[in-house]
């Protein structure tokens, strides 16, 4: 059995988002929860799966504050920000055996107001490896773990700042036509190029935001999905990839591949489309080159040309390939990649506003996490 | 950085796989483990060969030579116990024996960097207990 047009999404919401939110995180997922059931024209009761993430807020308390009677399934991926594409394969699989209807998938937090992200990874198991044997060396964040990747991507193929500085101001103009993004003041290459130095080669606007809100969605069966409010984005292939060496990049044989380039080839043939076929591309964008590495490893250029390719315009609304409409997590906000998802499907149903692709009839999405997981969906529109 | 006083850097909590790494480094060697099974080196230290699945161990010391593989420079700090540190460079090296580590690299410019730069491992011991391996500009082999 496959997974292909096993499933939906039916459902997306979203809160506002902000640098500080003044509420819980469960609140805030319990309110991008609620529009995204709304949004797909369901009742709270008819949710019976959740996929939370793993961030303290658990499938009891949706039970609890939702008021769902009879939740069938729960689960958790726990592969960082490849976490909510990887849920979405969850949540088909779950359907497509007959074990539930409708998963709902929420992320949220207070990312910028509590907890920032040099001290939450400390606290977090899949950085286990890393904690012992690299952060007590000065190796703490993750723009410090990801830079030699870049760094060496650069010495072996001539990548420059430049090139990925403009992956960071293509993904500012876009944010620009959001309205509901933090980020709106416009960006050049040269204010990206005079942005301070983080851990180099990685400037402060090649790393993302911190970000305080909630994103939610909701999956279905594809022959339920047919039935609700909105035209269903159909989930035509779905996979998630581990890098060699998963806890630690620093032994990893290839250190410029990611996780993504063992699964995009399985997604790709699932869904039976080519890239040609991909409309509109949403790429995980925790830091510039993460993006340019990812373009590399789903195919869309060789490895090594990802420089070249963002430079060309490619990428920008208008281009080959138009990347991160809605700002990603560079100038959006950081919303562990399910504001990806949301505005894929957005693009498919032809509700992206100012951003919207022209036609735009497939599209895929990505998810990067912790020391180089990988998640990709290529959906289209139902 | 001195042997007394308040260490405000976040430290290592040692497991009983890689305890003989941490007490290796506290007598001044590199100690990688070596499969007991097949002789295959690997690094970080954990309990078992992903080749051949044995947990037997051996702790074999390593040259200390390697060439640069990688490297960032950090300017800010993600932790209060690195602010005095900065900007600091951490390289990502080859060792001769196959495996990689990571470590602060002193006493290269900036503009020196390259990859396959020789380096060797010097160590210096930050608190009681604990000590930490760094590297230097090493010999071309
Ligand atoms: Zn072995």
């Amino acid at each position: 059995m496959s997974l292909r047009e096993k499933g939906a999404i039916t459902g997306v919401g979203e809160t506002a988002y902000s640098r500080e939110s003044g509420r819980s995180v469960l609140s805030l997922q319990l309110e991008a929860s609620l529009k995204a059931i709304e949004d797909a024209g369901l009742k709270p009761t008819d949710i019976d799966g959740v996929i939370p993430y793993a961030s303290g807020v658990v499938a009891e308390d949706f039970i609890t504050n939702l008021g769902l009677p009879d939740l069938r399934f729960s689960a958790v991926t726990p592969l960082g920000g490849a976490s909510c594409v990887a849920a979405v394969q969850c949540a088909v699989a779950a359907i497509a055996a007959g074990i539930c209807n409708h998963v709902l998938i929420p992320v949220g937090r207070n990312g910028a107001s509590q907890g920032r992200i040099g001290m939450r990874v400390q606290q977090m198991p899949q950085f286990r490896v890393v904690g012992e044997f690299e952060m007590p060396l000065g190796a703490i964040a993750p723009a410090q773990l990801y830079a030699p990747m870049a760094r060496r991507h650069m010495e072996l193929y001539g990548t420059t700042s430049r090139q990925l500085g403009e992956i960071a101001v293509s993904t500012r103009a876009n944010a620009m036509l959001n309205g509901n993004a933090v980020m709106t003041k416009p960006m050049t290459i040269e204010d990206h190029q005079a942005s301070r130095m983080i851990s180099d080669p990685f400037r402060l606007f090649d790393c993302s935001l911190e970000s305080d809100g909630s994103c939610a969605i909701v999956v279905s069966g594809v022959e339920r999905a047919r039935d609700l409010r909105k035209p269903p984005v159909v989930v035509m292939g779905v996979a998630e990839g581990h890098p060699d060496s998963p806890s630690v990049i620093t032994q990893r044989p290839d250190m410029t591949r990611f996780g993504l380039a063992k699964a995009a080839p399985r997604a790709f043939e699932m869904a039976g489309v080519k890239h040609d076929d991909i409309d509109v591309a949403e790429i995980y964008d925790c830091f510039t080159f993460v993006v340019m590495c990812q373009l590399e490893d789903l195919g869309f250029c060789k490895k090594g040309e990802g420089g070249p390719f963002v430079e060309s315009g490619a990428i920008r609304l208008g281009g080959k390939l138009p990347v991160n409409t809605h700002g990603g997590l560079l100038s959006q906000a950081h919303m562990v990649g399910m504001n990806h998802i949301a505005e894929l499907v957005r693009q498919l149903r032809g509700e992206a506003g100012k951003a919207q692709v022209r036609d735009a009839e497939i599209g895929l999405v990505t998810g990067y996490g912790d020391m180089g997981d990988g998640s990709v969906a290529i959906m289209r529109r139902g | 950085m001195s042997a007394t006083g308040t260490y405000n850097k976040l430290v290592p909590e040692p497991t009983p796989h890689s305890a003989p790494y941490w007490e290796g480094l506290n007598r001044g060697k590199l100690l990688l483990q070596k499969c007991g099974g097949c002789g295959e080196i690997r690094h970080y230290p954990r309990p078992m060969c992903p080749s051949c699945h044995s947990m037997e161990v051996e702790w074999v010391e390593a040259s200390g030579r390697g060439v640069i593989h990688s490297w960032t420079i950090t300017h800010h700090a993600f932790h209060p116990g690195v602010r005095d540190d900065l900007p600091y460079t951490l390289a990502t090296v080859d060792l001769e024996e196959g495996v990689r580590m990571l470590a602060q690299l002193r006493g290269v410019p900036d503009d020196k960097l390259r990859i396959g730069l020789p380096v060797r491992v010097e160590f210096e011991t930050v608190k009681e207990g604990l000590t930490l391996p760094y590297l230097v500009p090493g010999e071309p082999a």
